[in-house]
Order: C-alpha cells, then sequence, then structure tokens
C-alpha cells in the first residue's frame, strides 16, 4: 500500500511537471482560473481558501524560515535567468545581422567569411545575377567585401595583451545594401585613405578607437574617423576602404565575400540557381538570416545547456531546502492544523492550503531572482570569441519570456517542495498532533 | 573527538531533516566540482613544465597572417633555443562543416617538442613514411569510430587541394596520446598531418607557415629569447610575437569569455543560497533542542564544549554531504564526456578542486554553526530547563 502511494506520488508529479513544462500559457491560465473557480463555488474549494487564509495571514510570525525558501529560490531563478539571457543576448545579437532579402555569397565549403576567398572574375559574374537590386542610378546593390582578423591592445587588459577584431574592407555599396547601418559619431571614411570607421562594440571592447586617434593596423599607421551603430554583430567590426585593406594585407583584387541585396525575399531561390547554373563560379550562396544563424547555433545551444544544467542541480538543491523549511512550519504548526481537521475541515483543502502557500512563496522568490537578474544583467556587455576568429560583443537580454521561464521554474520548485509537506500535514494523526507540544 | 558520538546522535536526531539538508549539499558541491573541474582545466591548459619551456611565435598583426618558413633556421641560431618546430591551420572539417576538428599541418620534428604528447615511437616512423598519413588523437578516433589503417576524407575549409576542391584524403597511421589526463581534452581531439604534403599540394600556403615552436634551454631566460626572436624580422613585413606557449594559451582563453568571472559568479550564488538553506536548518536544530544542551550543562559540560559540539554537527553535515558530491562529480564528469563522445569533455575533478572544495566545506560549516552554536554557548541552564 505504501510503496503504491510513493509510485503514484512520483507518477503525479511527473503528470504535473511534463504539463507545466509542455503547456503552452493560455492553457495553463485556463487551469488556474478552473481553480481559482473550485475555491470561490465549491464548498471544499471554499474551506481551502479559508485555510489558506490562515495560513498566509501568519506568515509574518515565521519570517525568518519563509524567507529562507524565498531567497533560496531567487538564487536558483537569478541565477538560470542570468545565463539564458546571456545565451539569448548572443543569439539575438548574431541572428538579426541577417535579413531573408540580403544574400551572402561566400566560396563554397567556406564556413565563414575569414576562410573564403574570390576572384575579381567570379564577383564580376556574381554582380551580373539579374536577381539582384538596382539603385537608382541603375549599379547592382552588391558588395564584394574583405575580411581579416587585426590584433589590437584589449581595454583594460595587461600592456601587451591582445584581443582580435574583425576589419572588413568594404566599398561605397557597403552603406546601401545595410540600411541599418548608421554614422553616429564622426564621419565615414574616404575611399583610398587609411581611415577607419568603428563599430560601438568594438570600441567598447579595444583602446585606442575612439575619433580622431591613430592607431597600427598591418604595421601601417590609420587614423579613426567615425563611430557606426547597427544594433547587429557588426557592431563589433571596425571597416576601412576595401582597396585599403587589400593593399595593406596582400589580398590583390579578391575578395572574401558579396553581400548582395535581392530585389524581392523570394527571389533568393532564383539567385542561388543562377549561381549554380554558372560553370564559371563554385560558390555558395545564403540569406544572411541563415548564415548569421549558423554561426551563432553551436555558441547560444552550448550556453543554453549549461544554463540549464546549472540551473536543474541548484533546483534540486532548492526543492531541497523548501522541503525542509515547509517541513519544519508544518511541524510547528502541527497543533492548529490538527484542530482545524478535528473540527471537521478534510484533507484536500489542508493540503490545497499548504501547497498554496509554498508556491506563493515560491512565486515570491521567483519575482525577486528574476528581478534582481534583470536589474544586474539586463544590457550587460560581455564579449567572446565568436566562430574562432574574432571577438563579438553582445548584451545580455533579459527578455519577458525568460522571466516567465523563471517563475515557471520557481513554481514547479515551489509544487514540488511544499506537496511532501502538504500530504504529511493532510495524513498526520490527529490525537497524536493535538497532545504534541 | 571522545563525544563523537553524541555528535553523531544529534545529526540523525530527524533522519529527514537532515537528509534534506544532506541533499541539497550534495546539490550544491555537485555543481562545484563541475564548475570548478572546468575553471581549473582552463587555467592549467599549457601550464605543465613542458609549456613554459616552448615559446610560441605568431605574427604580430593578427593570428591568421603566416610568417615565412625561412625564419626556422634564423630562429634555431639563436642563444637558448634548443630546437625549433612550426606548425600551419588546416581547417579541417568532417562530413560537413558542422564537425570542425582541430587540424594542423605539422613539421615532422613537431612531436620532438611535445614529449607530453605519447605516440607509439612505430607509429611515428609510419607517419614519417607516409605523407598523406596523419595521427590522430585518441577521443577523436572513439568519436567517428576510426581505424588505424583506414583512410579517412577531410575537408579543409580554408585550403584547397591540388586540383582546385576543399576535399582531402589522410590515412590514420597512429594515435596521439595524452601523459597527464588533465590534457587530454585538447591533445586526444587533434590530428596532425604532414607541413610538406599540405603545402605542396595547396597553391595558396608557399612556404609560409602559421607559428613556430622552439624550445628554450634555460627557463629563466626565456623573454630574452623571445624578444630576440622578434628583432629577427622588427620592420620587416612580418614581424612577429613570442611569448610562452601558456602565455599565449592564457590570451587565447581569456577572449573566449571570461570563464573565470561566469563561473565564479554562479559559484557565489550557489553557495550564498546553501548557507541560507543549511544555517536555517541548523539554527531550527539547535532551537528545537534547548533543552537537551540545557540538561548537557546541567550534568557539568562546559560551555565551550557545548559550542565545540554544536560546531562540529554542522561541520559534520556539510563535509559529509561536500564529500558525497565531490564524489558524485567526480562520477558524472568524465561519464557524461565519455556519454557524449567527445563533444564535451568534463575533466575529474582534481587534486586541487578536492582540497579547495574541502577547505570550502569547512569554512561554511565554520559560518553555519557559528550562531546557533554561540547561541547555545550563552544558553541559561534555568531559563532553557523552565522553557522560557
Amino acid at each position: 500500500m505504501k510503496v503504491l502511494r510513493a509510485a503514484g506520488l512520483v507518477l503525479l508529479i511527473a503528470l504535473v511537471l511534463a504539463a507545466w513544462i509542455f503547456l503552452p500559457w493560455w492553457a495553463l491560465l485556463g487551469v488556474a482560473a478552473a481553480f481559482a473557480l473550485w475555491m470561490l463555488l465549491a464548498r471544499s474549494g471554499r474551506q481551502a481558501a479559508s485555510v489558506t487564509m490562515v495560513g498566509v495571514s501568519t506568515l509574518s510570525q515565521r519570517l525568518g524560515s519563509s524567507s529562507v525558501v524565498i531567497v533560496g529560490i531567487a538564487g536558483v531563478v537569478g541565477v538560470l535567468v542570468a545565463l539564458l539571457a546571456m545565451a539569448e543576448g548572443y543569439r539575438h545579437t548574431v541572428s538579426s545581422s541577417g535579413d531573408e532579402q540580403t544574400a551572402i555569397v561566400l566560396r563554397g565549403g567556406s564556413s565563414a567569411e575569414l576562410m573564403s576567398v574570390m576572384t575579381r572574375d567570379a564577383i564580376t559574374t556574381i554582380e551580373r545575377a539579374p536577381e539582384i537590386a538596382r539603385d537608382a542610378e541603375g549599379r547592382p546593390m552588391a558588395s564584394p567585401e574583405l575580411v581579416v582578423a587585426a590584433n589590437l591592445p584589449v581595454r583594460g587588459g595587461a600592456a601587451d595583451e591582445d584581443g582580435s577584431v574583425q576589419l572588413r574592407g568594404v566599398g561605397d555599396m557597403a552603406w546601401a545594401v545595410r540600411p541599418g547601418m548608421k554614422i553616429v559619431e564622426g564621419r565615414r571614411f574616404e575611399p583610398g585613405k587609411r581611415e577607419l570607421v568603428v563599430g560601438k562594440g568594438a570600441r567598447r571592447q579595444f583602446t585606442g578607437l575612439d575619433p580622431g586617434s591613430e592607431l597600427r593596423l598591418g604595421s601601417q599607421p590609420w587614423t579613426v574617423v567615425g563611430v557606426f551603430e547597427s544594433g547587429d554583430s557588426m557592431e563589433s567590426e571596425v571597416w576601412a576602404d576595401a582597396e585599403v585593406v587589400a593593399a595593406t594585407y596582400g589580398r590583390g583584387s579578391s575578395r572574401a565575400s558579396v553581400f548582395a541585396r535581392l530585389s524581392a525575399p523570394s527571389a533568393f531561390n532564383a539567385f542561388k540557381a543562377t549561381l549554380a547554373a554558372d560553370p564559371r563560379l563554385q560558390v555558395e550562396a545564403k540569406t544572411t538570416l541563415d548564415y548569421f544563424q549558423g554561426q551563432s547555433e553551436g555558441v547560444s545551444k552550448v550556453l543554453r545547456i549549461i544554463g540549464i544544467v546549472v540551473g536543474s542541480i541548484m533546483a534540486i538543491g532548492a526543492v531541497f531546502g523548501a522541503l525542509n523549511t515547509m517541513f519544519a512550519s508544518v511541524a510547528s504548526r502541527a497543533r492548529e492544523i490538527a484542530t482545524l481537521r478535528a473540527i471537521g475541515f478534510r484533507g484536500v483543502p489542508v493540503v490545497v492550503a499548504v501547497l498554496l502557500e509554498t508556491m506563493l512563496l515560491a512565486a515570491l522568490g521567483g519575482a525577486l531572482g528574476g528581478a534582481i537578474a534583470w536589474l544586474v544583467f539586463n544590457g550587460y556587455t560581455a564579449s567572446t570569441l565568436a566562430g574562432g576568429v574574432a571577438q563579438l560583443t553582445f548584451e545580455f537580454k533579459v527578455s519577458p519570456a525568460l522571466l516567465w521561464e523563471g517563475l515557471k521554474w520557481a513554481l514547479a520548485i515551489g509544487f514540488v517542495g511544499g506537496l511532501f509537506p502538504a500530504l504529511r500535514a493532510a495524513t498526520m494523526p490527529v490525537t497524536d498532533a493535538l497532545r504534541a507540544a | 573527538m571522545k563525544y563523537f558520538h553524541l555528535v553523531w546522535a544529534a545529526l540523525f536526531r530527524r533522519k529527514t531533516r537532515t537528509f534534506l539538508t544532506l541533499a541539497s549539499i550534495v546539490a550544491a558541491f555537485l555543481l562545484f566540482g563541475l564548475l570548478d573541474g572546468i575553471r581549473s582545466s582552463f587555467a592549467q591548459l599549457g601550464q605543465n613544465a613542458d609549456g613554459a619551456q616552448r615559446l610560441q611565435t605568431a605574427s604580430k598583426l593578427s593570428f591568421i597572417e603566416t610568417l615565412p618558413i625561412s625564419l626556422q633556421g634564423r630562429i634555431a641560431n639563436i642563444d637558448n633555443i634548443e630546437a625549433v618546430t612550426y606548425a600551419n591551420w588546416f581547417g579541417g572539417t568532417y562530413q560537413g562543416p558542422k564537425n570542425q576538428l582541430f587540424t594542423f599541418a605539422v613539421a615532422p620534428n613537431y612531436l620532438d617538442l611535445y614529449p607530453e604528447i605519447l605516440v607509439d615511437p612505430a607509429e611515428v616512423e609510419a607517419w614519417k613514411r607516409n605523407r598523406t598519413g596523419m595521427l590522430v588523437g585518441e577521443t577523436m578516433m572513439k568519436r567517428f569510430d576510426w581505424k588505424v589503417g583506414q583512410r579517412v576524407p577531410l575537408q579543409s575549409s580554408i585550403f584547397p587541394n591540388s586540383d582546385g576542391s576543399l576535399d582531402w584524403a589522410f590515412d590514420i597511421v597512429g594515435v596521439l596520446r595524452a601523459k597527464d589526463k588533465k590534457s587530454a581534452g585538447f591533445t586526444e581531439s587533434l590530428i596532425l598531418m604532414h607541413y610538406d604534403y599540405f603545402e605542396e599540394s595547396t597553391p595558396y600556403v608557399d612556404g609560409d607557415v602559421g607559428w613556430y615552436i622552439s624550445r628554450v634551454s634555460d627557463v629563466r631566460r626565456s623573454d630574452a629569447a623571445a624578444r630576440a626572436i622578434d628583432a629577427l624580422s622588427a620592420n620587416s613585413p612580418h614581424e612577429t610575437k613570442s611569448m610562452s606557449e601558456q602565455a599565449a594559451m592564457a590570451s587565447q582563453l581569456k577572449q573566449m569569455a571570461d570563464i573565470g568571472l561566469i563561473v565564479g559568479s554562479i559559484m557565489g550564488a550557489v553557495f550564498f543560497t546553501l548557507l541560507l538553506l543549511t544555517g536555517n536548518t541548523m539554527a531550527q536544530a539547535v532551537r528545537e533542542r534547548t533543552s537537551e544542551l540545557a540538561v548537557l550543562k546541567t550534568i557539568g559540560f562546559s560551555s565551550s564544549s557545548v559550542l565545540c559540539m554544536v560546531l562540529a554537527e554542522s561541520m559534520l553535515i556539510v563535509v559529509i554531504g561536500g564529500v558525497l558530491g565531490l564524489a558524485l562529480a567526480a562520477v558524472i564528469g568524465p561519464a557524461a564526456s565519455a556519454g557524449s563522445g567527445g563533444m564535451i569533455s568534463l575533466p575529474p575533478v582534481g587534486l586541487q578542486s578536492w582540497m579547495l572544495g574541502l577547505a570550502l566545506m569547512l569554512a561554511i560549516g565554520l559560518l553555519v554553526g557559528a550562531l546557533p552554536a554561540i547561541r547555545a554557548m550563552r544558553l541559561n541552564i534555568v531559563d532553557a530547563l523552565a522553557g522560557r
């Protein structure tokens, strides 16, 4: 009998947690509404409500131990939300770098721009593709670009500590292909001169990138003339004239990639087919959306897995903490609960009341943890090596969806942590409990 | 020690509570074990005695720039330099770009500078004889279920073959094993191929190498040797930057992300939560034993021995939970690494982590036990027995 009941309990917990994870929010809202109706209308529901009221109103007397549950769960939710916010911020930054209407063409088999080389002839052929949009003067909106990695001193690092930055050589079409790109300080570089415009993120990451300052890249002196903002991974880059970059780094007339603005998002398949049909070309075209998403996939997945594993282990710890506290709370109120049952309250209202009380504490903890994570980490900048080549700066992003996820974890912890003490309260022999000290 | 049975009995006065407290401590130290393993394995990369003896020379401009092969002889002539080898990045992938592998094209004497990599001497000979041969780390062999003698197609994401395609094929002639299991994560997922064959086949390389590795005979003068190497190409188009291998590794890792900071803040949050939960339990345990403690004092236990007993109890519970958690981490880490087939590599919990963990356990035990213990020490016998 005992074994059967234990198995039933485990099954119940598994079912509730599974439902909790998989049900969408509106279904959960429906369940919550049904539950509220039960509390308002049914007799046992009203009993549950009044027992809960008693428990909640005496919470202030158990301030110490209740706050342990709150803070414990807040710790779990805070860490979880912060780690997921890191993954989310990274994914957001990289994947917002592209859209469906812009294509990127790389040499076949190259997984990143830094590894791709295309000849002048190939680029001219690509630019003739009919699916590429034309600007007002009838020129194709395609931008051949060159990418090299350059070493720059890291901000806040030791004297000779260098970080890697992506230096992109572009022509004037690059600005037309990316309408989101804005110069926020200074001006654009002039063609043919050793001038740089730097992304906001790169400026934050490296020293000496303020407008007007001089620096050495590829053993040549350059002047920073402007700062740009784009809200995506380009912000971690430094831009200069493609001809000058190619001359400095000995790249001749070759380029790494072609960014092409298509006449419509639906033209991509035709564009790809046009390039594939040309026997002179060995290239691969992707929409920039696909390309940048592919670049971020691995890292953001790893970050997410770390967040969930760490969060799970912490959650297990917190469940035991909550169990401990709630068992103690039930034990200290044993006489009160036994009295209720002696005067005719049934088991279900008592179980519901203790469960609700724990989940209320858990919800408070979840809200607190989420709030702390939001206050501390929303907009916090971090950087990492992206694609193994250059630094990418990104901001932690604590989105409402993540806060909701944190709250869900908190409530799940509260449910598991409250269920067993609640059952104990409902099954305690009344006479023993009344006699207890 | 003679009161140990008393402390032990007090610990199991309420079995459920002790079990639950233990479980949350186990969870915290499990997390600690896994994270500290990651942190220390990052910190220890390249930090062995061999790593300090080696200098890495790469282009000062950026790590994708190459260096002329003519530099080898000039570096070898520098005072204090014993041996020089070189390597180039191959950018290998297997079955599509999702499997990026650590593939280097290296000089024939590369392995001589890496005594911590173990290879069967017969296999080294076989590798030297076979132009298209490659040596593969053990983890990598397991991950793709490769066998020695097999011919494996690899793609390079950078370098085309002599026929212009990015497809290459190599024969597996031997297996790389790490002498010290701590560095196994890197060494055993490495692939080494012949620089000569690579250089002849691809049109882009033309006698350029990615980086040089040189061994110094006197580690104390390695800074001077590094400066001498850099002076060779000062003001040329190929300026270099030399540093010890461990410094190079550290600066590379620092760019990956501030791992120490992230891991540290997670651990901070974990321990804060843990402290709170355990502290609360201890306070409860002492509170409900007030009358027992008063009886102990009545029959002649001094205040300080009561203090020690409560402290011993809280330290004992944290140490038991902590050791269980760390042991669990020691089992789970390698199991997860093995189960993932080389995708993730969680190092086993090292001696350093154990020491740090034990110190933390004692400190946390002291900290959470302090308040209840002081309370127990100051207990007034008359009030306590009267239940006031």
